[in-house]
């Protein structure tokens, strides 16, 4: 058990990197605390697989540091690391029982048999594995074998941290939502520290208690659920997380109030000094939006239904502007107005938010 | 009614194919399969004989002989193939530009005809004048491929061994970079030694391009004759006759059609079986897991 702190972990896989867009990791620094359960979000790419192979020692960060309390563990390899890895696909040694599978790594680090047996049982008893002990791995059902490929982390006594890496890609809909409670579950039986990487916001919401967002090479935020959803400190967090995603309005700033073409908006944080930022935008989310009798002007241009609410496309000047609609709401043909609840909307200089 | 459409026509799509089996196995086996149960003596007048030919030769110490000779050579020759082969594909560069050049070195020796491999052995190993001859002579080591039958079947092996093992080590190779790094990795993180990765990891995803490579090979080296006909012509003395060169002895050196082509029938049956029975315990394990 330790707490794991990144120090300014850089990494590229070019040999002779030129630019920044040779780097997949562009200085990151993080404290994971011993016993949190994290979600690592962010889009196919943007370096979430190297960050947690540069974590369990598959892959050497070019620059920085990856300490364990205050151990320097950048040079020490995987298997002294005391990590557990749960991959996309299930990784289960074909040729082995279930059991045998769930043994191994203890069998490797010459474990007493009897604590293997004892280990063993309890951990197939948590993961529902009882009765599948003396099959074969091979025959069972992918979402079976992810349990055996989690169930191998598990048994060890002494992982620092389990790391699943988009574990859930290849199981049935139906059984994500199970096998995800089933993690919830185990966080809170055994307290390991765990991090899941996924770029499916619902599984990461779901699972975490802090949610890393991360985006092109860099963590762009880190924060509870709620605080990723009310305060994105970064307009891709913004974007990224909730459906829709939040709107971008570009705007301008007058005497530090801002404006959308000529109608004055209120924000919530407005600029204590000056800006020498070139692009200023608003950021609010659809759900802080609502049609109102004075305010922007927009114009309607399409009503979708999203099941407990509807979803209205308008446009507003250049840009487009989402907003949701409760079934109640009449919604007028053509122009309208809407008005933002100004203690949700905020102002965005560069895409970060303005502090 | 019956919808669907009769079309017969797809027929003619597969006719090709079947004129080119028919012209190049099937006719000519059944032409065996006559003259098997034939006797001849000149001007292609043919007597029935039965199972006479099959009799003589199934009791038959020379056949018993060749064909004792033939199974230790395909064992001896397995023996050493595929666990050398495997260990050469787990010694090749996984990725890089070595990589290339492995395969293609690796390849050589497999492009080359049959009868020049026969051939280029038979020189190399002469004993005063080839290369390996002279050495080991230089080494004083009494070597004579040509008069010991240790020494013959020595080379003839070591003939077999250079030029396929590569097949071996292709195969596996392939089987071996099929297995996603993810399973090196959880393998890493389990704190396996490399035995066990070896055994747990490497061995099993093999397992399909090993079968076929065994089926190869034994099938290969059960049919062998260029090589070894290059080599020692079957001596010294019977030393080397396998079951092909005595075969073509009995066929074309003394000309009795009708034990040869009962011999042949043999050789083939023995061939089918061997590779079913092997296939069918393969896959059976494969299906019970």
């Amino acid at each position: 058990m330790a707490t794991i702190t990144l120090e300014n972990v850089r990494h590229t896989y070019a040999p002779r990197p030129r630019g920044p867009q040779d780097w997949a990791l562009k200085g990151i620094d993080l404290v994971w605390s011993d016993g949190g359960a994290y979600a690592l979000l962010g889009p196919s790419g943007c370096g979430k697989t190297t960050l947690l192979n540069i974590i369990s020692g598959l892959v050497r960060p070019t620059k920085g540091r990856v300490l364990f309390d205050d151990a320097d563990l950048t040079d020490v390899p995987t298997d002294q690391r005391h990590i557990a890895q749960v991959f996309q696909f299930p990784v289960i040694y074909d040729t082995m029982t279930v059991y045998a599978n769930l043994a191994f790594p203890l069998r490797n680090r010459r474990v007493p048999p009897a604590e293997i047996e004892r280990t063993v049982r309890d951990i197939a008893h948590m993961l529902d594995l009882e009765t599948e002990l003396e099959r074969r791995a091979s025959r069972l059902t992918a979402d079976a074998k992810q349990k055996i490929s989690l169930g191998r982390g598990l048994v060890r006594s002494d992982v620092n941290v389990i790391m699943f890496d988009e574990p859930l890609t290849v199981i049935d809909p139906h059984v994500k939502w199970q096998l995800r409670s089933k993690l919830k579950e185990l966080h809170r039986r055994t307290r390991r520290t765990m991090i899941y990487v996924t770029h499916d916001q619902t599984e990461a919401l779901t699972f975490a208690d802090k949610v890393v967002v991360m985006h092109d090479g860099m963590v762009v935020q880190t924060g509870s659920p709620v605080e990723l959803f009310e305060r994105p400190r970064h307009t891709f967090v913004g974007h990224f997380i909730g459906s829709p995603g939040m709107n971008v309005l570009p705007c301008r700033l007058e005497n530090g109030a801002a404006y959308i073409g000529e109608t004055r908006v209120a924000i919530e944080n407005p600029p204590v000094r000056a800006l020498d930022s070139q692009r200023l935008a608003i950021g609010v989310r659809p759900e802080f939006v609502t049609l109102a009798e004075a305010g922007l002007p927009v114009s309607i241009v399409r009503v979708s239904d999203a099941g407990r609410c509807r979803i209205v496309e308008a446009r507003l000047g250049d840009s487009r502007i989402r907003l949701l609609a409760e079934d109640s709401v009449s919604i007028p043909d053509g122009s309208a107005f809407v008005r933002f609840d100004p203690a949700r909307t905020r102002l965005y200089a560069d895409d970060c938010l303005v502090e | 009614m019956d919808t669907k459409i009769q079309n017969q026509k797809g027929w003619l799509f597969v006719l090709p194919a079947l004129a080119l089996v028919a012209l190049n196995a099937v006719i000519p086996l059944m032409a065996v399969v006559n003259y098997s149960v034939q006797e001849t003596f000149s001007s292609n007048i043919f007597f029935f004989e039965g199972v006479k030919w099959f009799e003589q030769v199934l009791h038959s110490e020379r056949f018993h002989a060749a064909l004792a000779r033939q199974l230790t050579f395909c064992a001896i020759i397995l023996a050493i193939e595929v666990p050398l082969g495997v260990a050469i594909a787990l010694a090749m560069p996984r990725r890089g530009p070595w990589v290339s050049v492995c395969l293609v070195l690796m390849a050589l020796p497999l492009l080359i005809p049959w009868n020049v491999v026969g051939a280029m052995w038979n020189i190399f190993a002469l004993p005063d004048v080839g290369m390996l001859g002279r050495t080991l002579k230089n080494l004083g080591v009494d070597y004579n491929y040509t008069q010991q039958p240790l020494a013959a079947w020595a080379t003839m092996i070591a003939m077999d061994v250079w030029h396929w093992t590569s097949l071996v080590v292709l195969l596996a190779y392939a089987g071996l970079s099929a297995i996603p790094d993810a399973y090196y990795q959880a393998a890493r993180i389990d704190g396996a030694s490399s035995w066990a990765i070896f055994r747990y990891v490497q061995l099993p995803k093999m397992r399909r391009v090993l079968t076929i490579a065994i089926l190869l090979r034994f099938m290969d080296s059960f049919n062998i004759y260029t090589e070894v006909l290059a080599l020692t012509g079957g001596g010294p003395g019977n030393a080397t006759t396998l079951l092909s060169i005595d075969l073509v002895k009995i066929a074309l050196g003394q000309f009795d059609l009708g034990p040869a082509a009962a011999m042949s029938l043999i050789y083939f049956l023995i061939i089918l079986l061997f590779s079913w029975v092997f296939y069918t315990v393969i896959t059976r394990g494969e299906e019970a897991r």
